[in-house]
Parts: structure tokens; sequence; C-alpha cells
């Protein structure tokens, strides 16, 4: 810890209380995004194939859930969550109570909405763009529409869904930062703070950038790793 | 009918400010788009380097800690510079960062990344033969950038242009975070005061989704004439 302390030694700002308040906000930052993105998923896998049902009476509540989430704003989402939590009878009696008071849960609901309805778009292009053959091929085995959905159709899809997923993380690692508007302590609550105390917009805000500029980076690679493998089929051959 | 408190002139500036605020910067990031998208294809090996810094750095970094950098930073260089040349010259001359001014100069500068690498990906799609023969007719740079360089990017690059536009008008929401008076400011603020975070919100949101409809049709219209002559598609 020594070496740590006489890099610190030479600046007013980053201290090892500040930094505290940093590795704070990423923990809060990585816990919004990964359970976000993980809830959110789930939801938009069932979404998907719904929404390319036939029937009206199905398909047309969840484009309209969809087109209404993707065409306002995640602030507006946020605060009508936030603010109006308060407002469902008897909410304040239950269980969930405790939670929701906290700005944590409500961010995290208006998170989990937004990014399963840009997800069940992205999973339902990609199923709707699932080769015919490879269907009729299916049906010619004698499977069922389950069996092919579960067999075949998925797991094509959600390779060929990927890199639009990798851009859709990224894009819900960078739309948690007005977490911090709700006076949530992410990695921009944290700069905030550190802004606020010391007038030094400079340094809190350039190193939040930093923060979260190596964060996009390690997603990139992950998902450059990812479809490198599962897409190997969609290479051009060589020789 | 719907009752505003008194906030319905508010909320409808709000609602102005809004609109401004995005066609203004999308003015701004379109032209910053063209120069990055040159820039990246010129021969030049430091404007090269620089153009892709600048779009892999903004693309990595969330628009609001951007706004936040650029806004406070802002404010605290030119009071530096200021405070130069009142030690240097003796004269008093104080400047306010103006939000709006600011927000535009911002959102611009983020998308103007964006719009880069759309247009980039547009200007290589453009048959090169189509260039020549500009050329050949006696063209100067100017007239084949004009008159078919452009033309045939567009068709190319408008629907991402278009997934760009429906981005910035969201992104414009985040203004109300660093102080200027947008639709979404006024109602959060109606929300806190009145106790009816639904009576404003739920109207500004519908407005959101009037705009990207009447944009999404507007570039249905524009897609459909800049793919004249080139069949359906």
């Amino acid at each position: 810890m020594e070496w740590f302390n006489a890099l610190l030694a030479d600046n007013r700002i980053f201290t090892p209380d500040t930094l505290g308040y940093y590795w704070e906000g990423l923990v809060t930052t990585t816990q919004l995004v990964f359970l976000s993105l993980l809830v959110g998923l789930v939801l938009a896998v069932p979404l998907s194939i719904l929404r390319g049902s036939k029937h009206k009476w199905i398909k047309l509540p969840i484009y309209t859930y969809t087109y209404v989430f993707r065409g306002t704003p995640l602030l507006i989402q946020l605060y009508i969550i936030y603010y109006g939590v308060v407002f469902f009878d008897g909410i304040q009696e239950t269980f969930l109570w405790p939670m929701l008071r906290e700005a944590f849960y409500p961010a995290l609901i208006a998170f989990t909405l937004n990014t399963a309805a840009y997800t069940t778009e992205i999973f339902h292009g990609a199923i709707k763009s699932t080769a015919r053959g490879e269907i009729e091929a299916a049906r010619a085995y004698g499977m069922s529409p389950g069996l092919t959905m579960r067999r075949i159709i998925l797991p094509s899809a959600f390779r060929r869904a990927l890199p639009a997923y990798g851009n859709e993380v990224i894009f819900m690692l960078h739309a948690s930062a007005i977490a911090s508007v709700v006076t949530l302590m992410d990695i921009t609550g944290a700069a905030r703070f550190v802004y606020a105390r010391y007038y030094a917009p400079f340094e809190a805000f350039l190193f939040a950038a930093a923060i979260y500029l190596c964060l996009t980076f390690a997603i990139l690679f992950f998902f450059r790793h990812l479809e490198k493998r599962l897409l190997a089929h969609l290479r051009p051959q060589s020789g | 009918m719907l009752d505003l408190h008194g906030y319905g002139p508010r909320l409808l500036e709000g609602a102005g400010v809004t609109i401004q605020l995005a066609v203004l910067s999308l003015i701004l990031a379109i032209v910053l788009g063209l120069l990055t998208a040159s820039a990246k294809m010129s021969r030049s090996w430091l404007l090269h380097k620089v153009a892709t810094l600048y779009t892999t750095v903004i693309r990595g970094v969330p628009d609001l800690v951007l706004m936040m950098l650029l806004f406070f930073g802002g404010q605290m260089a030119l009071n530096v510079l200021t405070d130069i040349i009142y030690d240097r010259y003796g004269v008093d001359w104080y400047v306010n960062l103006n939000a709006f001014a600011a927000g535009v100069l911002t959102i611009g500068f983020i998308f103007g990344a964006y719009m880069g690498e759309t247009f980039r990906g547009a200007f290589m799609a453009v048959d090169h033969g189509q260039i020549e023969a500009g050329k050949a007719y006696g063209m100067t740079p100017w007239l084949v950038f004009r008159r078919i360089r452009f033309p045939l990017m567009m068709r190319h690059a408008l629907p991402g242009l278009s997934n760009n536009w429906m981005v910035l008008l969201k992104t414009t929401a985040l203004v109300s975070v660093i102080g200027l008076t947008d639709m979404v400011r006024v109602a959060a603020e109606a929300s806190r005061a009145t106790h009816e975070p639904f009576t404003f919100l739920l109207p500004v949101a519908a407005i959101y989704l009037l705009i990207a409809s009447i944009s999404e049709w507007l570039f249905a219209y524009l897609q459909k004439r800049y793919n004249v002559g080139f069949g359906e598609h």
C-alpha cells in the first residue's frame, strides 16, 4: 500500500477516499447493467417469439410495448417509474415497498423494461430472417413447431443477433449513466460528487469517462471473441 | 380534460426548445460527420488518426458524462480565460456559458462521431465508375461531390442517418440534467411540485413518440426519393 499512497501523495483530488467513491460507483453501475441485461434477456426471448405470432391480439400489444419504450427517452421512463411508483394503491403496505423506496430498484425496473424492448426487436428481426430452407428441412424431419423453434430457429437466430446484441449491451452501459439523475451513486454519480466537492470538472469527469471507455472495450472484446467462436461457420472458407 | 395546473404554456415552450435543440444539433452533427468521414478517407496519416480517435473515444463514453464534461469543464475553461484577460488587459469581461448553445455543441459533437461512421460506409459504397465519369466530364472536385458523390452516398446513408436521428432526439432529454429548460425539465419540475407525475410525463412521452413517428414517415419519403432510378429496395 505504500507505493499506492506515494502515487497519490501529490494530488488533492484522487485521494483513497474519492477513489473509494469511484469504486462503489463501478460496483453499482455493474450491478445495474448486469441485472437489467439479464432480466431483460429472459423477458425478451419469449416476447420475441410471440412478437412473430399470427394472432393480432398477441403481436399487437408486444409491438406497442417495444414501440413506446424504443420511441421515448429512457430518462422519461425512469422518471415515470421513480416518481410514479408511489401512486400504485396499497404498494406502501406490501413487502416490496422498502426496496422500491430506494432509487436502485426503480432504476433497475426502468432499465430492464427498456433493454427488453430493444432486445425483443433485435431477436424478432433475427428470427424473421431465418432461411426458409432450414425450417422446411426441420418440418421434413417431422419436427413439431415447438421443437423446430427450440432446435433450429432459436440457435441460429441468436447467433445472427449477436453483433446487434453486443451493441445493445454497450448502449445499456452508457444509458446507465442517467441513474445518477435519481441520486444513485453510480460511476457518473461519483464523478458528479467529486466535481461538486472539489470543483474540478476535468479530473472528475475525465476519470469517469476513462472507466466507461475501459468497460466498453472489455464488452467489445468479449463479443468479438464470442462472435469468432459462434459465427465460425459464417466466415469465408480459405483455400 | 387534462389539467396541467398552468404548466401548459411552459411545457409547450419546452417542446419548442427540444425541437430546436434536436434540429440544430442534427445539422452540426451532419457537418462534423461529413468532415470526419472525409478525414478518415483522406491520405493524410494525421487526419486519419485524429478522426479515428474522435469516433472511438466519443462512442465509448456515455453521452451524459461527455455533456457534463463539456458543460462544466467548458464553463471553467471560460472562467480561466476571462481571468487571464482581466489580469493582462484589465478588461472585466465575464461570460456565462449559455445552456442552449452548450447543448447544441455537445450533442452535435457527440453525434458527429456516429454520423462520421455512417457517412464513411456510405461514401465507400458509391460506385467508383460514377466518380470517374464525372471527372471525365471535366467536373471540378466540388462539383463531383455536389452532383455525384453526395446524392449517391445519401442513398446508402439514409437508413443509418434516420437511426442516428432517432437516438439524437432521445438524447436531447439529457440536457434537462445540465440545466436547460426543455420539456423534460418542465415536466419533471411540475411532477415534483404537484405530485402528479403521470399528468406531465405521459404527455411529454407522447410528444416524443409523435416526433419519432413524423420523422419515420419523412425518412421513408426521402428514402424513396433517393432511390429513384435504383428500383425497389
